[in-house]
């Protein structure tokens, strides 16, 4: 489903920000992505749609590979949802925003409709659609940024820090969401519960390298390794 | 932050707020060029405007004297327009000795400011009544289709959409900097001009905390597949309350400048 193979990515002030990465997700695989700050999981998230253009023939989608012409099907393909949902809601209504993507996707008015009907149902939000999204709570805006991406009905799901800044109850909420969507997830986090109870594998990611890809039990198990890469056991 | 605080909409279920906004807009402009066209010292058509705008307010479902209250906001601008009491040429009503300067009110120059400041306050009013009975979303909706560029627009919408936003960052900085700037034994916080400073690089902050988040946007945006154009899936209908509301509006504005042209009180 998504295969990205001897990834380089460089930052134009020359910062390396991911070295030689490659893996492979199947369709339907949850995959939890863990490393300390700066490691390069945000750069590697955002190559996976083209926002940050990786170099040719290293990132595949489906088969399609992430390139200029590709972009426009690749973004409807691979939903990217932002750590800051502020970042990702910046249209004035709750249903503008989950409406923004299938509308470039110049899908007809009746279609764009169900979709955001849909898409709201799938997060529990379908009273919102015509609140202002700076009325919302961070837990609110957090399914309502899931919503704007469910909407264009992507194969993948990335997400960026899902559980960052949410109360109990908002995270307990947000793990079930993410347990119920049928779609492959590359998921970033700190969150080393969320990532053991959530996860069955798990990429660690350190220095823009990947060091370890594995069924979540070894690699938590392994204490020196994590601490060795700043991370440690939930 | 208190979100709502910023909000001048006022929730109801009344005619005026049901009604198309891109009508509500063409009026509400409509309103203020009519206010514009009012001779000076034409008090009675101006009352009667400010009828009407009573009445609307009335119709909208608020207090009849929200709007007129909530003009009171604009009278500092009005400052401006004071010289016009007294370089305007006419009878004189008094001298006001203000250092080497004598000021000259005359009766022509208070009544020209006087009506300027009557026709102001006016067009604040008919302004206050639109953003109270329409949805700041619908506001940029009727924008566009009255065919403002969509670029405008956008820029309209992103400013309303991180106000509250930056204004809880401007406040983050702030509490962290109050927080921090305890007064020493000597009971100061420092020399004005270093506070001076740390001010101006809390605003250089903003400025580059906002342009980054601006980054970050941009890229959610270019993730959903945004490509320039504007769209909406609002679609607005012009219905018969629509006409009339459109027709009552006219004629009341027709009948004020009859009214100020034929009935002149001086």
């Amino acid at each position: 489903m998504l295969e990205i193979t001897h990834l380089h990515y460089a930052y134009p002030d020359g910062h390396v920000a991911i070295d030689d990465a490659s893996l492979a997700l199947r369709r339907g695989e949850k995959v939890a992505l863990v490393g300390p700050n700066g490691a390069g999981k945000s750069t590697l998230m955002l190559t996976l749609n083209g926002v940050l253009s990786p170099p040719p023939g290293t990132v595949r989608v489906g088969g399609l590979e992430v390139a200029p012409p590709n972009l426009p099907t690749i973004r409807a393909r691979v939903g990217l949802v932002f750590q800051n949902p502020d970042d990702q809601l910046f249209s004035p209504t709750v249903r503008d925003d989950v409406a923004f993507g299938p509308l470039h996707m110049n899908l007809p008015a009746r279609e764009v409709e169900a979709r955001v009907t849909r898409a709201l149902a799938a997060v529990g939000m379908s009273a919102y659609a015509d609140r202002l999204s700076h009325h919302l709570s961070v837990g609110e805006k957090k399914r309502i940024a899931i919503a704007t991406v469910l909407s264009m009905d992507p194969e993948i799901l990335v997400f960026d820090e899902p559980t960052a800044g949410l109360d109990p109850r908002g995270r307990r909420q947000l793990i079930d969401l993410l347990a119920r969507l049928p779609q492959t997830m590359l998921v970033s986090s700190h969150d080393m519960r969320f990532v053991a109870t959530a996860f069955t594998r798990v990429i660690v990611v350190d220095r823009g390298r990947i060091v370890a890809d594995g069924p979540t039990a070894e690699v938590m198990a392994n204490e020196s390794f994590l601490v060795a890469h700043g991370l440690e056991r939930g | 932050m208190h979100v709502h605080a910023l909000d001048r909409f006022e929730a109801r279920d009344s005619a005026l707020h049901r009604s198309d906004p891109r009508l509500k807009i063409v009026l509400t402009l409509a309103v203020a060029l009519s206010n514009a066209a009012l001779p000076d010292g034409s008090w009675l058509a101006m009352g009667c405007m400010q009828a009407l705008l009573v009445l609307a307010a009335l119709a909208g479902g608020l207090r009849p004297w929200y709007a007129v209250v909530r003009s009171a906001v604009a009278l500092p601008f009005m400052l401006a327009a004071t010289t016009v009491a007294f370089v305007t040429p006419g009878v004189p009503v008094a001298q006001i000795a203000l250092g080497p300067w004598v000021l000259t009110p005359t009766v022509e120059g208070l009544e020209r400011l006087a009506s300027i400041v009557l026709r102001a306050l006016l067009s604040v009013q008919v302004a206050i009544l639109l953003t109270a009975t329409t949805r700041v979303p619908d506001l940029l909706h009727a924008l566009g289709h009255l065919g403002v560029p969509s670029a405008l627009v956008s820029v309209v919408g992103l400013m309303v959409r991180y106000l509250t936003v930056l204004v809880d960052e401007a406040q983050r900085l702030m509490r962290g900097t109050q927080s921090r700037s305890a007064a020493g034994p000597d009971g100061t916080g420092g020399s004005v001009f270093w506070r001076a400073r740390v001010a101006g690089s809390m605003v250089g902050q903003l400025f580059l905390r906002s342009y980054e988040r601006s980054e970050r946007v941009h890229q959610a945006m270019l993730a959903r597949g945004m490509d320039g154009r504007h769209l909406t899936l609002y679609g607005h209908v012009v219905r018969r309350r629509d006409h009339a509301l459109a027709i009552i509006a006219i004629v009341g504005l027709i009948a004020v400048h009859i009214i100020a042209r034929a009935i002149p009180i001086r």
